[in-house]
């Protein structure tokens, strides 16, 4: 596992720049993924690697393919000070999860993280670093493994349509 | 109980009344997909089970991004959304009539009250006509499209609040520029950003959808302005004016309150690489640009082209400078062509191209090479936002572009009479 750090405000452009957003299959999105901000990323990322950012990760566009990218490089969560709202949310949908660690800044890249998230903290080399609590609602999407199988699985009642 | 414009407009979709923080599962009055994300929320549409769309007749489609279609992948992604449209019933605007936000509103797809979304970030836009208008991602947007509402965190609202009058050549795009170096990229994340006070109310349509597109460059879910008169003109004939109390109360709880005045205000220029990082133009006048590009949903409307077309008057552009001119909507184009400011851009050596988003997302024609320097009307100077990322993007007013475009660096509309 290998942590890629971040500073603050990554943007959806830095994640997949506007150009690929033709491309909608996650794995071949992952090869531009980051593309002109960080060239090594898409050539040395493995699956269950860290991203660990700043304030603000992923704000700008709504674009899905920024998450896709991600989850088709095989990233298994992003811890950031905070995130930006859409991204937030495109993250939980697909299954990326986006962890919010005040104290994300103490992480460095030779760390090892282990994440224990029911109990709030992430387990940083022997450090604990306290997480924020998923609001209850984004937490049932997340166990259901996004927003796709969860709509599988709420009651017509519980909708809109008639 | 009091509540803000926010509150009340989930209050009465939802049928019972609820304060932000809460979570609802609010029904939805309109959708919107483009070229981009639209091909994703359909796919996500299908994997849930969909078969048939909760009601067409609330579901605008349309291509702006990639027009006409500028690759293979393109032209595919567009070929699947027209057979969608079809076999859904869904009207589709295609590549005819210009760039998502900027249609969806002079169709009347909107109205006071409404809760809107689309899968764009600047969907927020349409709050200037004071519906509650967010953008979400493609999945969120497939349900959406299926079941007909989604689940919404009713959002706190910081109020912008906002006096005095513009000097000549300053307007929204300055105005809204300055709030989000005063709010910060991420100071209104989850919020709505309501505006409000005597300069708002005085702002045409346009200024008003220039500043709710630019909400969510402060983070917010959704920018929005009480209805009026004003709004109520803009809607006669074409979408649904309501008459209802559709304000804040006066004892509302805000997460902050924020005044502004705007008095002294001077031009305003985002530099690159953030939006916050916005300075006076007289502090960076001089600065050499490559491109100027005057159009986007944030300023391409008429109004806008005609501010542009003033400080041009019978000059000519910089030979240096590439002008790239794109109405937002054909109605705008429409309206520039028949007040000879399309002739007068195409004679001064501008390009003016049929209504799209042009360069702004960087994902079609109009690029700037390493080393290169955009001044552009759009919303976003991100790194690599307009091509290469060893270029950079400057953001300002129509009237700002236009001066600077005339001398070929960046230069204070008020100096150029």
């Amino acid at each position: 596992m290998k942590i890629w750090k971040f500073g603050d405000n990554i943007d959806t452009d830095a994640i997949i720049p506007g150009r690929f957003l033709t491309i909608n299959d996650p794995a071949e999105l992952a090869t531009h993924a980051f593309e002109g901000i960080r060239d090594e990323f898409s050539k040395e990322v493995k699956k269950g690697d860290i991203i660990v950012a700043g304030r603000n990760f992923g704000c700008g566009s709504s674009r899905e393919h920024a998450p896709l990218a991600l989850t088709g490089a095989g990233i298994q969560m992003v811890v950031a000070q905070s995130f930006a709202r859409i991204f937030y949310r495109n993250s939980i949908n697909v299954g990326l999860l986006p962890v919010i660690c005040p104290r994300a800044s103490e992480i460095s890249e030779t760390d090892q993280v282990v994440p224990h998230l029911d109990e709030g903290y992430l387990d940083v080399s022997g450090k604990k670093l306290p997480t924020e609590p998923v609001p209850e609602f984004l937490r049932r999407i997340i166990d259901a493994g996004g927003l796709v199988a969860y709509a599988k699985t709420i009651r017509s009642e519980d909708l809109c349509i008639k | 109980m009091a509540g803000t414009i926010t509150e009340k407009i989930f209050s009465a979709r939802c049928g019972k009344e609820v304060t932000a923080g809460e979570v609802v599962m609010a029904p939805i009055s309109g959708a919107m997909i483009h070229d981009i994300t639209g091909p994703l929320a359909i796919e996500k549409f299908y994997e849930m089970g969909g078969e048939k769309v909760f009601d067409p007749a609330k579901i605008i489609m349309l291509f702006d991004h990639q027009v006409p279609a500028d690759s293979l992948n393109a032209a595919e992604n567009q070929k699947n959304m027209r057979i969608f449209a079809k076999e859904q019933g869904i009207y589709n605007y295609d590549i005819k009539e210009g760039v998502c936000h900027q249609v969806t509103l002079e169709k009347g797809r909107v109205s006071p009250g409404d809760i809107v979304i689309g899968s764009d970030s600047h969907t927020c836009m349409y709050g200037a006509v004071g519906a509650f208008a967010t953008g979400v991602g493609s999945t969120d947007m497939g349900f959406a499209l299926r079941y007909g509402c989604l689940y919404f965190r009713v959002p706190e609202s910081i109020r912008a609040h906002v006096t005095g009058r513009f000097q000549e050549r300053v307007g929204a795009k300055d105005l809204i520029l300055n709030i989000i170096k005063d709010i910060t990229v991420d100071g209104a994340t989850y919020k709505t950003v309501e505006f409000t006070g005597d300069t708002i109310e005085s702002l045409n349509m346009a200024g008003r959808m220039t500043c709710c597109n630019m909400a969510i460059e402060m983070g917010g879910k959704a920018g929005i302005v009480p209805p009026d008169q004003v709004t109520k003109e803009y809607l006669s004939g074409r979408g649904t004016w309501r008459e209802e109390n559709l304000a804040s109360d006066p004892d509302a709880v805000y997460a902050s309150w924020r005044d502004y005045d705007v008095s002294d205000l001077v031009p305003q220029v985002a530099v690159p690489h953030n939006v916050d990082q916005v300075v006076d133009v007289t502090e960076i006048a001089g600065t050499h640009v490559d491109q100027v590009f005057i159009g986007s949903c944030t300023n391409g409307r008429f109004e806008d082209l005609k501010e542009a077309a003033l400080v041009l008057g019978d000059r000519k552009f910089s030979d240096d400078v590439r002008v790239l001119v794109i109405p937002a909507s054909k109605t705008e184009y429409l309206k520039a062509l028949r007040a000879g400011l399309i002739e007068q851009f195409v004679q001064a050596g501008a390009l003016v191209e049929a209504p799209c988003c042009g360069p702004c997302m960087g994902g079609s024609f109009g690029l700037i090479a390493s080393g290169e320097v955009s001044f552009s009307t759009s919303n976003r100077n991100f790194r690599g936002r307009q091509g290469s990322t060893e270029g950079k993007v400057y953001l300002g007013s129509a009237a700002t572009a236009a001066a600077t475009a005339i001398r070929g660096e960046i230069t204070d509309p008020r100096e150029v009479r």
